[in-house]
């Protein structure tokens, strides 16, 4: 799952972004309203974490932009102005979810997956297909009951693909999902994560659609 | 009299009570006046037609006084025996008298008008003589009567007064009452007010003797709300930049906790390091803003040595900066002395220079000099940092408020505080971007505070 961090204290910016990371989460971070709306114009997002106080301007600002834009990526506000007034304009300017500073990491890891799994039209945390269920608060994977270990980037490719099961997804997406902007991508990284998802998971659990990307097989 | 409408209510009526005693005292000396010239008239009229009566013989003179001539006279009630005449001879004897009349003279004058008191009574008359007939005609009245005559005048105006008095003073006390009227609803608008409804009263509808008032008032409701309003961005602000830091420190020990790798949780505990310390500053700087708000009276002044307190501020910031810049201070500034709050003076220069060390680059130049050229004494701290882009030179004095080129540690609160000690100090400073690279914040001294 990837998602946008926008916060422009430093040190708060840099602990969401290794802790989303460590938290299983894709994450990229800015500072500023400006570098924000560039980056979510460049899309892909899971999820977005917005401060509301930014230096050139306001997070709902950013929020504005992208719902005019028709982006339905949801939103979680992150902010120290905790009155009932300021959540109110911020869930009715069309954010998804608001948390007061200072907040907990598990918390806002929570409601980010929440937040993922919902706009996925999903209601139940657990994601399933076939045998597979794929725990996303744990980024634990079991196949039939028995737990099996998986890299966080073979996670990452499987909790994309069970996430729209029966689209194609192509492998410039898979990548999106596995790499922030500062990560270098391998070249044939997707192709071997998913040459490890089949070795631990069965081969039929994937299907390359050829030319065009991957989607979830039958899964035996 | 504390009461508006009690004083109107005491002024009208005494003035209303005034102007109706002094009508009648104008009446009564008037009437009196007239009555009397009316009633002389009257007197000289009779006894000029008792005396040509005589003259016509009509009276006899000669025929002897017991048989008594009657001047007979209409009976009035109230104004009975109104006239009295007598007729004597010039010798002395009384030829006649009308029914009234005393048996006495009533005046020892030959002609024209006299008074006289006859039993405790005093009598008007007027007398004529007729020298031909030998006889003197006198025709008086009794001043009691024209006195009661005046009375009841005076009497006539004065009755109606005791009744209309009170149901004047009712009128001008609910009339008062009701003139009043605006300013009771304005006590009851102001007094059903929320403690935080500051809007402007409605000027429109009022009586132009309140619009003043109101005025004064709407000019205290608008400061008083635009101080509260400074307030409440002042306490939104503070939550945040309290809050964010704090979220910061908070996310970074969980990242501590949650990691096994080595580099990540020394990089975590290195930015909780930093984070203390930039927290630690705000809250110091919060507290100075604090501090130097809370008191508005004067502040004792002393022999302020800018260059040794420049100095002092150098040692203190250079041992804990981690950035290598160079603060040169002009000897000049160790020769001048301000008089001037010393803790202001210190507060401010030291986020100057903080501010200045902040934006500085690695082995920049900050330099103090002084400027005593102009109409006011100047203490420039120039440094060699980015500047102040011009559209952020208004407001990089607000609170809180971060440029392009904020440093890692800034809070947006270090020139707003210089601003505000210099203000209470009774200097005032100017930040100028240099012509070469960097940033000249000036504290300008007024020349009576240098000694």
């Amino acid at each position: 799952m990837r998602v946008l961090i926008v916060e422009d204290d430093d040190i708060l910016r840099d602990g969401l972004k290794v802790g989303l990371a460590l938290a299983g989460f894709t994450t990229d971070a800015v500072a500023t309203r400006e570098s924000a709306d560039a980056a979510l114009a460049a899309g892909s997002f899971d999820a977005v974490a917005l401060d509301l106080m930014l230096p050139d301007g306001s997070g709902i600002d950013v929020l504005k932009k992208l719902r005019d834009g028709r982006d339905d990526t949801p939103v979680l506000l992150l902010t120290a102005r905790d009155t009932v007034a300021d959540r109110v304009s911020g869930l009715d300017m069309g954010a998804d979810d608001y948390l007061g500073k200072p907040f907990d990491l598990d918390e806002v890891a929570a409601r980010l997956r929440a937040l993922a799994r919902r706009s996925a039209g999903r209601s139940t945390a657990l994601v399933e297909w076939a045998t597979i269920r794929l725990d996303p608060a744990r980024q634990s994977v079991e196949k039939a009951g028995i737990p099996v270990r998986l890299s966080r980037r073979e996670y990452s490719i499987l909790h994309a693909l069970m996430s729209q099961p029966g689209t194609i997804l192509s492998k410039a997406t898979l990548e999106d999902k596995l790499y922030g902007w500062q990560e270098e991508v391998e070249s044939n990284a997707v192709e071997v994560h998913i040459h490890h998802l089949r070795n631990k998971l069965g081969p039929g659990l994937i299907e390359t659609v050829r030319g065009i990307g991957y989607r979830l097989g039958g899964g035996n | 009299m504390r009461s508006i409408r009690a004083r109107l209510f005491f002024i009208l009526l005494v003035t209303t009570g005034l102007m109706w005693l002094s009508a009648t005292l104008w009446i009564f000396f008037s009437t009196r006046a007239e009555v009397e010239q009316v009633l002389d008239a009257r007197l000289m009229e009779a006894a000029k037609m008792v005396s040509s009566l005589v003259v016509n013989q009509e009276i006899d003179p000669d025929r002897p006084a017991q048989t008594k001539a009657r001047i007979p006279v209409l009976d009035h009630p109230h104004y009975d025996r109104q006239l009295s005449c007598q007729i004597w001879s010039l010798d002395g004897t009384l030829i006649g008298r009308s029914e009234s009349a005393p048996e006495t003279t009533l005046s020892a004058h030959a002609t024209g008008l006299s008074e006289t008191v006859i039993n405790g009574e005093t009598w008007r008359v007027y007398a004529v003589e007729n020298a031909e007939l030998g006889v003197r005609v006198l025709v008086g009245d009794n001043l009691r009567i024209r006195d009661r005559l005046v009375n009841d005048v005076v009497k006539g105006l004065l009755f109606p007064a005791l009744l209309i008095v009170p149901l004047l003073a009712t009128l001008i006390w609910l009339s008062v009452g009701r003139g009043l009227a605006p300013l009771r609803k304005l006590a009851g608008d102001l007094a059903a007010r929320d403690a935080s409804d500051l809007h402007p009263i409605g000027q429109t509808a009022a009586p132009s003797e309140i619009t003043p008032v109101l005025g004064a008032l709407n000019g205290l409701f608008s400061r008083v709300a635009g101080a509260r309003q400074r307030e409440q961005n002042f306490i939104a602000f503070a939550a945040h930049e309290l809050r964010t830091p704090l979220a910061g420190l908070k996310t970074q020990a969980q990242v501590a906790l949650a990691s096994n790798d080595a580099e990540i949780r020394e990089k975590a505990l290195g930015q909780i390091v930093a984070g203390v310390d930039r927290t630690g500053r705000l809250v110091r700087q919060l507290l100075d803003i604090a501090s130097v708000e809370a008191s508005e009276t004067a502040r004792a002044t002393a022999e302020v040595n800018p260059g040794e307190m420049l100095a002092s501020l150098r040692t203190e910031l250079l041992s804990h900066a981690g950035r290598a810049a160079t603060i040169v201070i002009d000897p000049d500034l160790l020769a001048l002395r301000v008089r001037i709050n010393a803790d202001l003076m210190r507060l401010a220069a030291r986020n100057l220079m903080e501010n200045a060390l902040h934006h500085s680059p690695t082995g920049g130049v900050i330099r103090c000099s002084l400027d005593r050229s102009g109409a006011s004494t100047t203490i420039t701290i120039d440094d060699e940092g980015p500047g102040i882009p011009p559209e952020e030179m208004p407001h990089v004095t607000e609170r809180f408020f971060r440029g392009r080129f904020k440093a890692a540690i800034g809070s947006g609160l270090g020139l707003s505080i210089a601003e505000l000690a210099l203000q209470h100090a009774g200097a005032t400073l100017a930040l100028q971007n240099r012509a070469e690279r960097g940033l000249s914040a000036r504290i300008v001294v007024p020349n009576d505070l240098i000694v």
